[in-house]
């Protein structure tokens, strides 16, 4: 089967940085994916490759069988990749449940003019679009903040919030970009359940940074590692685990810690 | 901040509402004072609150308002002067009539200033800040200039002996029209997207909120009011120069957004009263006039800088 994202040679320059350097990669579809490496590998870049924040200096990227090249990124979001960002991006001025309304508009129903009409079809447009945030809200638990302010809510609720709001758009590929940094064990241990329920409920393909080599490890089938925006490896977590490569890339850092790169 | 919450339940009963005051306004306020004073509140009310879709909700910071409500006031102007005596005939006509033309005349002028907003929305868009003050700025002076060389529209003299068509009624009217189309748009799904591309344009768009295209809707719907309320402008004064829609107007009405609390409509409402009724209560002391209206804004803009009327929490 074809893969459901497909990056050939893809590259990106700052200047004179190369922070994505001639990186392949191959998600088939369902895959749950990791990607690691150490501060400024390039995990972050590479994912605002994807969603067409940067088009990439070379190379190319296909997302089911098309080219991503030229697209706006909310042209790529709706072929079906949704993200989350590492530094939460959450509407500030939107309650919660605004924020996950608003990602619903690429499966509105109703053109702009119905709002000034506000006729039946509208009326139902926009409670299918409140029932339908209503429900992946509490999914995660967060119906109890619903007409809060999103930033109010607490970090780890706020972390949760962008998931929620991404799967809003309703993604074939979902991008989580260090999911579980800051959260305490607990929640972590909360974060892994509901990936692993909405990977399965919503059907979905996950491409994952994450610094937390328990997340990592027990959530994902295949791996990525990143260094200086070189791909150094790629395999089953076992693998990757005793990889030497990988090993000499993380020297002296404590996996599980955020230490910056030397 | 608090949430916006998703706003009247009868939008159209307001709406409703409003248009019967409209009219019954008309046939009560028979004292001229009174009258002057109620049409300047109107056409400000159009004005701030069509500026608020764009640099209040939307974060956008526009300088060109003047620009647009000129272009509506000229070009309903010449509708009316130029097909007034050949539809109307020698007596003037019946009222209804000569409101059908008003009409008539609001509409074009309207949609030449929404079709002037597309023309300086689609490139300038891209700029940020600062720079779309400056282009929008731009704008305004280029246009001013423009009517002041056009030899048929009364050069630097301006178009005089405009129909007096405008009335409290209408201003109202038009006034709650605005209200109404502005609270409708932001309430509702795809309403919200205007505050997003606010907010965040890089998460907005990974929202799949095309904000280019949010930008130039809000640009287009505030332009074609602000035509709206210069139509209404040149009915009431009946003689209009291109030099009365320089940039000190538009300065005038971006004060009040930013003291009626950005994005929040009711409170930009209630500035745009309380800046039109200002001067009139400081008119005995005319010398010191400006001074003190100025000397107000920096006070309230120092104690309030979120906005007079704005009374949710401001964010972290
Ligand atoms: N807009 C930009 N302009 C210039 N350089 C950039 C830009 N964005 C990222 N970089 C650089 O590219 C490199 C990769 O950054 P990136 O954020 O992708 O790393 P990362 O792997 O996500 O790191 P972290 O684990 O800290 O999040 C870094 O050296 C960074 O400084
Ligand atoms: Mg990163």
């Amino acid at each position: 089967m074809s893969p459901l994202l497909n990056l050939d040679q893809a590259t990106l320059r700052f200047g004179g940085l190369t922070a994505v350097n001639a990186v392949d990669l191959s998600l088939p579809v369902g895959q749950l994916h990791g990607i690691i490496g150490p501060n400024g590998a390039g995990k972050t870049t590479l994912f605002n490759l994807i969603t067409g924040v940067y088009a990439p200096s070379s190379g190319s990227l296909n997302f089911d069988g098309k080219n991503l090249a030229g697209l706006r990124p909310d042209q790529i979001t709706a072929l079906g990749i949704a993200r989350t960002f590492q530094n939460i991006r959450l509407f500030p001025q939107l309650s919660v449940f605004d924020n996950v309304r608003v990602a619903c508009n690429l499966h509105r129903a109703t053109s702009p003019l119905h709002t000034l009409i506000r006729g039946a079809g509208f009326r139902a447009d926009e409670e299918a679009t409140a029932a339908r945030v209503d429900e992946l809200l509490a999914l995660f638990n967060l119906e109890r903040f619903r007409d809060k302010p999103a930033t109010a809510l607490p970090y780890g609720e706020q972390r949760r919030l962008e998931i929620v709001r991404a799967l809003a758009t309703r993604p074939r590929l979902l991008l989580l970009d260090e999911p579980a940094a800051g959260m305490n064990p607990s929640e972590k241990v909360e974060l892994v359940r509901l990936i692993k329920e909405v990977h399965r409920r919503f059907e979905l393909t996950i491409l994952l940074v994450e610094h937390s080599m328990r997340v990592v490890m027990t959530l994902c089938e295949r791996i990525t590692v990143l260094d200086y925006g070189v791909k150094i490896a790629e395999g089953a977590p076992g693998e990757i685990q005793k990889d030497r490569k990988v090993i000499e890339a993380y020297l002296g850092e404590d996996h599980t810690n955020n230490s910056a790169h030397h | 901040m608090t949430p916006r919450r998703s706003g009247p339940p009868w939008p159209h009963l307001l709406l409703g509402g409003a248009l019967l005051a409209a009219f019954l306004l008309t046939r009560w306020v028979t004292d001229p004072y009174a009258n002057d004073v109620l049409t300047t509140i109107g056409i400000n009310v159009i004005l701030a609150v069509s500026l608020n879709l764009v640099n209040g909700y939307t974060g956008q910071f526009s300088l060109g308002h003047a620009g647009f409500m000129s272009v509506g006031a000229y070009l309903s102007a010449t509708i009316t002067l130029l097909l007034g005596p050949s539809i109307l005939g020698e007596d003037g006509g019946a009222p209804w009539a000569q409101n059908a033309l008003f009409c008539g005349g609001l509409l074009v002028g309207g949609l030449s200033a929404a079709a002037a907003g597309l023309l300086v929305g689609i490139p300038s868009l891209r700029l940020r800040g600062d720079y779309l003050a400056i282009v929008t700025l731009g704008f305004g002076e280029i246009i001013r200039v423009i009517f002041q060389n056009i030899e048929p529209l009364g050069g630097a003299l301006g178009l005089n002996g405009i129909p007096n068509y405008t009335t409290v009624g209408w201003t109202f009217a038009i006034a709650a029209l605005t209200v109404f189309v502005v609270v409708c748009l932001i309430n509702s799904t795809y309403g919200r997207g205007f505050i997003a591309t606010h907010d965040d344009e890089i998460a907005a768009e990974a929202m799949g909120l095309n904000t280019t295209r949010y930008k130039v809707v809000a640009f287009v719907v505030s332009a074609f009011f602000a035509g709206l309320a210069g139509g209404l402008y040149g009915h009431f004064k009946m003689s209009i120069t291109a030099a009365g829609f320089d940039f000190t107007r538009s300065i005038e009405i971006v004060v009040m957004v930013i003291l009626g609390g950005m994005g929040n409509t009711l409170g930009v409402i209630l500035a745009a009263i309380l800046l039109t009724l200002l001067p009139e209560v400081l008119r005995p002391i005319a010398e010191f006039r400006m001074i003190l209206y100025a000397l107000l804004l920096i006070v309230l803009m120092l104690l309030r800088p979120q906005g007079l009327f704005n009374f949710r929490r401001r964010p972290r």
